[in-house]
């Protein structure tokens, strides 16, 4: 392209996408893989479409064949993807190439690895230019590019686009993406996850951002999500697909009140912040939400009301190896006090930096606390003796966040879960076997799993696993640190359910850690939030999120998607 | 029943009627949609040594390089098996000469059997090589292994050790130091290339060893109240293990290259050792006209440290955790 | 920036003091008399043998005189050889070829394995991928001396292409094959790692966001690619320059080079301590200074070490 194509205002009743039996294969060892099958979905110019699914369904997959960006092995096997009326499958690269950036920008979903990190912002947003017939001299490219990053909301545009991708934190880093996407003014913008491996306040600035902007520019949109409840806040239009398929798809407000296919149903029920969305509902309207999992206590015999951890003046100093001599302090936990009772649930809740893990860890007893104390049923965790502490081990226990790493790879699952038994000499053989046996039941595992290792689960199913290992010991409390943030919405859900079950049946206390209001709604009897390693509020679930009383969790809980959507309750 | 209506966006979606292309449609429920996260049962359990072996056995290039390594150790072990002629018992009479029967390499400048110099010569290469490898896995683990797990004092000790050592090259600091030894067996040569080769390994182990040890498992096993000692026998070290092995394997190879080389500037082992780097070195002289008697110690020492970065590569590509999860 | 320079420079010292060290108490600390081994079998003087220990510090205590060597190395001073040549001259009459030599080794392997390994990479698991592969593998199995030998029978002779041997003050032209000897072993290593290294860049995220940006298969693979896929690579490299200039001593014997080999080789024969600690230092220096140069290279090409 010599010169940027002058464009005809585009008919709004002409689509400009249609994507119609769309095949994606990969060919792997184990031969051809299917992942997208016989997809369909048409965006009209200026619209806003979402595709919703859990990982492995084809969203992204979907998308990608759109500009031709498969990964790997990748390829169209079957289907036409027409763009403004002509067909792009099997176009040539070069006409791929023209196609991409003033015609269809693409905004990635992880702002950390999309920066080549070697060049300078500025520069990485002038090739978009450069790549799409913007001819001047250089100081109108530089002149160009500040405008685009002011324009994607980057304050001191001109000066910022001279740092490194590594100077910037990921919410600037994801508008110099969505700068670059927009560089060259495309027709379309695909928006894979944008915003999913941010913080939930800069989520919602940066989607508010992107919605004005491409308003603006009359700019159609196709958002890739998880997330049915961002899905139906930000887009007219939802297409729900699921392993390769579209199984559902249409108005957004008709997928909410109606869904039609089993797994939208399921979606639609298990979505966190729909579901957060739907207790509010019911408690505007005085009823009983049916969406909460933890919280109807009022109806249980009382447990008896002991605290069993009190947190109380919690500091924590790290030493940062500052510039010379200078060795400063960073305090990533400033003061916080907090009380955990017995057979309930109290959720740690913050964005990153928070010191919510730090806190945890403190609990815990894995980090030792600068100043401040934690009791375990009364007795300082800090000055135990080693078999004290061997004891206290077994009475509280972690689950952590990554599926992937909390097992070890090399320990099936069995010794997986014989090792707590056999390192606190519980049981002969034959007793640690049949404890396994019952750990696998309680969380709802086959018998089989025993002999697998952790790489042939799935991230659910590993942290079901950590869970049952959690367990071994019979502890009184366990800390869940961010244990189902990394889970598809309908495993979380799933994983969330047996956790609820197991504090009935068991009585156990949770240190609920997370980022995620919406699950804590679901789950917490009670909620800590805290920012910069304070404590912000401290109150009841209910009070927090019917009368929050800071500025700061009102940030947070607006943040949460979906917030602004009417629902019918109880669904 | 109040609509669901998105309030943000809102502008966008006041048209009522959905436009074509875009009705409310579901799809037939094609397939079962089974339980959430239901576990497959049908394949057999696979650890993670069990599926790197898996892995291994479906290359070719495992089996090339796999035989030739067996084939290679055993006429180490055995020379006998393959020559009966005495790599020692030599007549100048039949200096340079050609194949004949029973002599299929012919004859070197001494008059001695070049095949059985050749399976003779094997067994010095691969002492030198399997030693060396050892001493440098040993060393280079323990001491990476402890400084990275360690971290402080222990790691920083150990990075500038490691500089030091990496400073001097290995040939010229094993040419040095071989020249200075009085005695010269396959143990001393071993000894001093070890002491110079465990640098790379201590690197890798640290490294492998500062990821792993912050890895959640460790952490679920202090949680259980599992000590210092025990976490990184149990758990650090065998997750650490598969890089270890692949340098392990490489390394090997080069460090027969490294024997031969010292062989043949005549400081390694001595001339009574029968030894591939010795005969390319006595062959040397007679370059211009016979160079096939060198061909074949080269050769035979070549397909040697061949089989073994073969090797390297094929359970680099099978360990490699970054080429599994893909 | 300034502080990472400083901080690189200073932690060069301790390296380069305890590798000398080492050096010297490897050469000096050996069993056996360097000035009985002097006077063969008849043996000198006793006279005369403690002119020569007073002279050489001989009769100090170890520490003393590798202080005392020390100090030689600053004010240039290295003493004299036994037989009486300034250890200096010696140094700067091989240093200049052995250079010579590793500079175009380097060169040689850097455009040749940094050339092939970004076709290979480009091309994972192609015809060419797989041929270069196993050349790679070949030429990492085939010691130094034999490609030397082998090169010597069939450019040498047999095409009479180039000259078979360098000798004293070889030119560009006569080097050109024993510097291709010496690049050989680290053209397979250079050659691999740009090829993984090609390979993970290619399928980093942001090149794919650099052709979602509408940009050319030439400029992603010149701007992202190859520009990332080197950083590694200039690290190998420099750090190889000192490889190269030790491991020349094989490749100077082949081709019968003057240089900091032969003469190294001779002075270990010979029992010159003197002179093996000086020239081995030097090559210790040389591959302490191109670490040094690396990693401010290394600084400049990957702005996120500069504040790490």
């Amino acid at each position: 392209m010599s010169a940027p194509t002058p464009r005809t205002p585009p008919d709004p009743d002409v689509p400009l996408l249609e994507v119609r039996g769309l095949e994606v294969t990969f060919s792997t060892g184990g031969g051809p893989v299917q992942a997208v099958r016989g997809a369909d979905l048409t965006v009209y110019p200026g619209q806003s479409v979402a595709i919703v699914g859990e990982s492995g369904s084809g969203k992204s997959t979907t998308a990608h064949a759109v500009v031709d960006l498969l990964p790997g092995t990748g390829k169209v096997t079957g289907g036409s993807i027409r763009f403004a009326g002509r067909e792009v499958v099997g176009l040539g690269r070069r006409e791929v190439e023209a196609l991409r950036g003033d015609q269809i920008g693409l905004v990635p979903q992880d702002p950390m690895s999309n920066l080549n990190p070697v060049w300078r912002i500025g520069s990485q947003v002038e090739e978009a230019l450069r790549a799409n017939g913007f001819r001047g001299s250089r100081a109108q490219r530089r002149a160009r590019v500040a405008e685009l990053l002011a324009e994607a909301g980057l304050p001191e545009a001109a000066q910022r686009a001279t740092m490194y991708p590594h100077e910037f934190s990921g919410g600037m880093r994801q508008r110099a993406l969505i700068a670059i996407a927009l560089a060259a003014r495309p027709r379309l913008l695909i928006a894979d996850e944008p915003t999913s491996a941010l913080d939930v306040t800069v989520q919602r600035q940066i989607l508010d951002h992107l919605d004005v902007l491409t308003d603006e520019l009359g700019t159609a949109v196709l958002f890739i999500t998880h997330d049915l409840g961002l899905a139906a806040e930000r887009a007219e239009h939802l297409v729900v697909m699921y392993r390769g398929q579209v199984v559902e798809s249409g108005p957004a407000r008709a997928i909410l009140a109606d869904p039609q296919h089993p797994y939208t149903r399921r979606l639609v029920t298990s979505a966190p912040s729909l579901s957060s969305r739907r207790i509010q509902v019911a408690h505007a309207r005085g009823e009983e939400p049916v969406d909460d999992l933890l919280a109807r206590h009022a109806d249980e015999p009382a447990a008896p009301r002991d605290e069993v951890v009190v947190a109380s003046h919690l500091t924590k100093v790290f030493r940062t190896r500052g510039r010379g001599a200078r060795a400063t302090g960073f305090t990533a936990v400033d003061d916080v006090s907090f009380t955990l009772t017995r057979g309930r649930t109290l959720a740690l809740v913050g964005e990153s930096g928070s010191g919510k893990s730090t806190a945890a860890n403190m609990v815990l007893g894995l980090l030792e606390p600068t100043a401040g104390t934690v009791l375990f049923d009364g007795q300082d965790v800090g000055g135990l003796s080693r078999r004290e502490q061997l004891a206290f081990r077994r009475r509280i226990q972690p689950v952590f966040q990554n599926p992937y790493g909390s097992l070890d790879p090399q320990y099936s699952v069995y010794r997986s879960l014989e090792e707590p038994l056999r390192l606190h000499r519980v049981g002969d053989r034959a007793a640690r076997e049949a404890r396994v046996r019952d750990l696998l039941d309680m969380v709802a595992l086959p018998q089989d799993v025993m002999r697998r290792f952790p790489a042939e689960l799935s991230g659910g199913q590993r942290q079901r696993v950590a869970v049952a290992r959690a367990l071994a010991l019979e502890p009184e409390v366990v800390v869940l640190d961010e244990a189902v943030s990394a889970l598809d919405v309908l495993v979380q859900a799933q994983v969330l359910d047996l956790l609820a079950g197991l504090q009935r049946e068991l009585g156990l206390a949770y240190l609920f850690i997370t980022h995620d209001l919406a699950v804590v709604r679901q789950i917490a009897d009670s909620v800590v939030v805290m920012r910069e390693g304070k404590v912000v509020e401290h109150a009841p679930t209910d009070d927090v999120f019917d009368a929050p009383r800071e500025r700061y969790t009102r940030d947070l809980l607006a943040a949460i998607p979906g917030a602004g959507l009417v629902l019918p309750a109880g669904s | 029943m109040p609509d669901a209506l998105p309030t943000t966006g809102a502008t966008r979606a006041l048209r009522t009627a959905p436009r074509p292309g875009q009705e409310h449609v579901a799809q037939p429920l094609t397939e079962d949609l089974g339980a959430v996260d239901a576990v497959r049962t049908q394949d057999a359990p696979a650890g993670f040594w069990r599926e790197a072996w898996r892995g291994m056995r479906r290359r070719p290039l495992f089996w090339v390089s796999g035989a030739l390594i067996v084939l290679v150790l055993l006429v180490a072990a055995f020379p006998g098996l393959f020559t009966s002629i005495d790599p020692r018992t030599c007549a100048l009479s039949d200096a340079l000469d050609p194949a004949r029967a029973g002599h299929v390499f012919g004859f070197d400048r001494q008059g001695c059997d070049i095949f059985s110099r050749t399976m003779h010569g094997a067994r010095a290469s691969l002492t030198v090589g399997v030693l060396t490898t050892l001493l440098v896995t040993v060393v280079g683990t323990v001491a990476g292994a402890l400084a990275g797990y360690l971290g402080g004092w222990a790691d920083t000790l150990l990075a500038r050790v490691t500089d030091i050592f990496f400073a001097i090259p290995l040939v010229l600091a094993a040419i040095v130091i071989m020249s200075l030894a009085s005695t010269r067996t396959a143990l001393t040569v071993a000894l001093v290339l070890a002491s110079f080769g465990w640098p790379p390994i201590a690197r890798i182990a640290r490294g492998t060893v500062m990821s792993v040890k912050n890895d959640e498992f460790v952490t679920a096993a202090r949680s259980l109240g599992m000590g210092r000692a025990g976490i990184l026998v149990r758990h650090v070290l065998p997750n650490s293990a598969a890089p270890i092995i692949v340098y392990a394997t490489v390394a090997l190879g080069t460090f027969i290259v490294a024997e031969a080389t010292l062989s043949f500037l005549g400081i390694g082992l001595p001339p009574s050792v029968v030894s591939w780097g010795g005969d390319i070195s006595q062959a040397q002289g007679a370059i211009r006209t016979d160079p096939e008697i060198l061909l074949y110690p080269a050769g035979a020492l070549a397909l040697t440290v061949l089989g073994f970065i073969m090797m390297g590569d094929v359970v680099r590509d099978a360990l490699d955790p970054k080429a599994r999860t893909r | 920036m300034r502080w990472y320079i400083g901080r690189r420079v200073l932690q060069v010292i301790p390296v380069f003091l305890g590798a000398t060290l080492l050096l010297y108490a490897l050469v000096f600390l050996r069993p056996g008399d360097p000035v009985l081994a002097l006077g063969g079998e008849r043996g000198l003087p006793e006279a005369v043998q403690e002119q020569i220990r007073a002279e050489f510090h001989l009769d100090e205590p170890f520490l003393v005189q590798y202080l005392l060597y020390l100090k030689g190395i600053v004010t240039l001073d290295l003493g004299v050889t036994f037989t009486g040549r300034e250890v200096t001259e010696v140094i700067a009459q091989a240093l200049p070829v052995t250079f010579q030599l590793a500079l175009m080794a380097l060169l040689i392997e850097a455009v040749l394995g940094v050339g092939f390994g970004l076709l290979a990479g480009m091309r994972k698991g192609g015809l060419f991928d797989s041929s270069v592969l196993v050349l790679s593998l070949l030429v990492i199995a085939v010691p130094t001396f034999v490609v030397g030998f082998v090169l010597q029978i069939v450019v040498g002779v047999q095409l009479g292409w180039l000259p078979i041997t360098a000798g004293r003050d070889p030119d560009v032209v006569s080097l050109l094959m024993p510097a291709t000897v010496l690049a050989a072993t680290s053209f397979a290593y250079v050659l691999r790692l740009t090829r993984t290294s090609v390979q993970e860049s290619l399928s980093a995220d942001f090149v794919r966001t650099a052709r979602a940006k509408g940009l050319s298969r030439a400029q992603v693979t010149g701007r992202h690619v190859l520009r990332n896929s080197l950083i590694p690579v200039v690290t190998f490299l420099g750090a190889d320059l000192g490889a190269l200039m030790g491991g020349a001593i094989v490749t100077e014997g082949i081709f019968n080079i003057h240089g900091v080999g032969g003469t190294l080789f001779d002075a270990i024969t010979r029992g010159e301590n003197v002179t093996v600690v000086s020239l081995t230092t030097v090559l210790v220096l040389v591959y302490i200074v191109a670490n040094l140069a690396v990693d401010l290279l290394y600084a400049a090409l990957d702005p996120r070490i500069r504040y790490a």
